[in-house]
């Protein structure tokens, strides 16, 4: 019965990563770049989300859980305008210049992002306001809970994940998202605008990374400006598992390190968990150098 | 700008014996009027250039993406500190077994994970630095001293004399720096250097033209990996306190962008780059919180007024730039 519960709890929070982890592959996709700032872009869904929830309930003078839902459009909207903005100061001029000065950029973007929000915010741990989340749970048969916020976690990220997925296999600009991913130049000779696909991977991405931070930040309750770089970095190399550039392997990756390390902490030791999940990523590359769902990329000639 | 950079680049190349006396002659004259926090940031920027020009080995010459380089230079700090500590050897004989320590485990951890391609490659090397911090953290066989790290390491002795002042910190490190520069230039230009350069240009034609990748990537690793372990024991002498956050990952990006900032492959290049990112941060304190994010905005900044790095190497600047922009004079074609 307690592996249930811990499966349980590790797909909640695979779910975070799984979310997270579609920026980095969406981005990879289309530019071959890490971007680095996708992990404070996620922080800053989080920070957003506590201002504008703050703001909204001080204007409403009550608690109401409602109030999330415009916050998450607003929450959206803004990291995705961030992410756009950072696409077009720090990446866009150095498509041309080679591997790594895009890397540099992209650190260098994620310092600016973090410095800003420990400045804005203040070093310490934030809370969001007490009472917002649905608190119950529903108790299966032998001892297993599901909280009612695990439920919600999980819906909204299926239905996002979900959406994504049949927006980039259905329509028009998915379409274009894949064809850019593939070759630069022939997209270009087909008739489509590679800088606005790529720009609307930067609206995309990010938009999801910053709800995932609203998510996580109610899921837990309270973090500070180092969520940007301790989720960050967990959901890419849940991208990395998964096969990066891959949008179904960016899920799967997400899901199997949320079950890897909640089995990890629940029955090696919480300490050694992040250890588990490093060990068993080096272990995948060793006999996937592509990832698990990657594709096998035929060495240039 | 660029004018006066080819000129002094220029100069540089032409490598007279009195460019390079004369500057360890400034290397050494530079602390005196100094006071100890001074001195103290000199010697700062010494063990960066020494790690940037480790680390450049791998990122600048084989191409291979190192974002875990940190974790070796903890290991070398934490090789000397124990054996000093547990077994009394004086800290300047611990120097060789940090480096073997680095340099097997550099070995180790890459050897299995060779072939894997750029992005994989980066990833696999921060999550092993993540994984030697959080074991240092977790304290193995309970000897690392957990999150608190080492303390009480002795002092480097040299001939009875106990180094104590920063100043004589920063002539032991000028020592081994002059070495770890000397080495590093006759590496770029020997058989195995451009090797390297050639596996990072095009690693199937390298193969093609009998150049062993597998063994020469894996040398990369090792030697820079060894070099790393030599400057973290260096540390673990001047600042005789250790601690698990010598492999953060910040340190790592650190060690990065020295080696793309500066100009990759190139050695000045690895002056500028510690300039940059290490001593100009150390000397703004006063600017605080804030630091970090004009730290960031220059970074962006530098990439994109000059993708190819401060100081670059030529082979670099002409692959980024593109042939057309400067006539080569006959002469030098062929370094």
């Amino acid at each position: 019965m307690q592996l249930i519960q811990q499966l349980i709890n590790g797909v909640t929070i695979g779910a975070f990563y799984a979310l997270v982890a579609l920026g980095y592959t969406m981005v990879y996709g289309v530019l071959k770049l890490i971007n680095f700032a996708h992990g404070d872009l996620f922080m800053w869904g989080a920070y957003l989300g506590l201002t504008g929830l703050s703001a909204l309930l001080a204007l409403l003078a009550q608690t109401s859980a409602w109030a999330i839902l415009p916050v998450v459009i607003i929450v959206m909207v803004s990291v995705a305008l961030i992410g756009v903005l950072i696409e077009r100061v720090a990446y866009r001029p150095l498509r041309t210049a080679g591997r790594l000065a895009p890397v540099i950029s992209a650190l260098g973007a994620a310092f600016i992002l973090e410095s800003l929000a420990r400045n804005v915010y203040g070093a310490s741990w934030k809370t969001y306001p007490a009472g917002i989340t649905p608190t119950g749970g529903i108790t299966l048969g032998g001892g297993v809970r599901v909280g009612v916020m695990q439920i919600i976690v999980l819906v909204v990220s299926f239905l996002l994940m979900g959406g994504l997925y049949l927006f980039v296999q259905r329509t028009r600009i998915g379409t274009a998202m894949r064809a850019v991913s593939l070759d630069h130049d022939v997209s270009r000779l087909m008739g489509i605008d590679v800088d606005r696909i790529i720009a609307i991977v930067f609206l995309i991405g990010p938009g999801l990374g910053g709800v995932a931070g609203l998510i996580v930040a109610l899921y837990y309750g309270s973090f500070d400006f180092t969520l940007g770089w301790v989720f960050g970095l967990k959901a890419f190399i849940a991208a990395i598992m998964g096969g990066i550039g891959n949008i179904p392997g960016a899920m799967l990756g997400g899901m199997l390190l949320g079950i890897i390390e909640t089995l990890g902490s629940g029955y090696v030791s919480p300490q050694w968990k992040d250890v588990i999940a490093y060990v068993i990523l080096i272990v995948i590359l060793i006999f996937r150098p592509t990832g698990l769902l990657g594709e096998r990329v035929a060495e240039k000639l | 700008m660029t004018g006066l950079l080819t000129r002094l680049r220029k100069a540089f190349s032409l490598r007279p014996l009195w460019w390079q006396v004369g500057l360890v002659v400034l290397a050494i004259l530079l602390p005196l009027p100094m006071g100890d926090y001074y001195r103290s940031v000199l010697w700062r920027t010494g063990l960066y250039i020494m790690l940037g020009l480790s680390l450049n080995i791998i990122v600048g010459h084989a191409g291979l993406f190192q974002l875990g380089h940190a974790a070796f230079y903890a290991l070398g700090a934490y090789t000397s500190a124990l054996l000093n500590l547990h077994f009394h050897i004086p800290l300047l004989l611990t120097l060789p077994a940090s480096v073997a320590v680095a340099a097997l485990f550099g070995y180790l951890i890459t050897r299995p994970i060779l072939h894997l391609r750029g992005d994989y490659l980066c990833i696999v090397t921060i999550a092993f630095g993540e994984v030697v911090r959080l074991v240092l953290v977790n304290n193995l066989f309970g000897i690392t001293g957990g999150a608190n790290g080492l303390c009480a390491i002795d002092r480097p002795v040299l001939f009875g004399f106990e180094l104590r002042q920063p100043i004589y910190h920063y002539y032991l490190m000028l020592i081994f720096l002059v070495i770890t520069i000397f080495a590093a230039w006759r590496l770029e230009n020997s058989r195995l250097g451009r090797a390297w350069m050639y596996v990072r240009e095009d690693e199937v034609a390298a193969e093609a033209m009998g150049i062993d990748t597998t063994r020469v990537k894996l040398l990369a690793f090792v030697l820079g990996s060894g070099w790393a372990g030599l400057a973290g024991a260096l540390y673990a002498g001047k600042i005789t306190v250790i601690s698990p956050d010598l492999s953060k990952f910040m340190e790592s990006v650190v060690m990065f962008c020295i080696v793309v900032l500066g100009g990759t492959g190139s050695i000045p290049g690895i002056f500028v780059g510690t300039l940059g990112m290490v001593t100009l941060p150390e000397l703004s304190r006063p600017l605080k919180a804030w630091r970090d994010a004009w730290l960031g905005v220059a970074m962006v900044v530098m990439m994109i007024a000059r993708p190819e790095g401060l100081w670059p190497s030529r082979r670099v600047r002409l692959e980024i730039r593109g042939a057309k922009e400067e006539a080569l004079p006959a002469s030098a074609a062929g370094s």
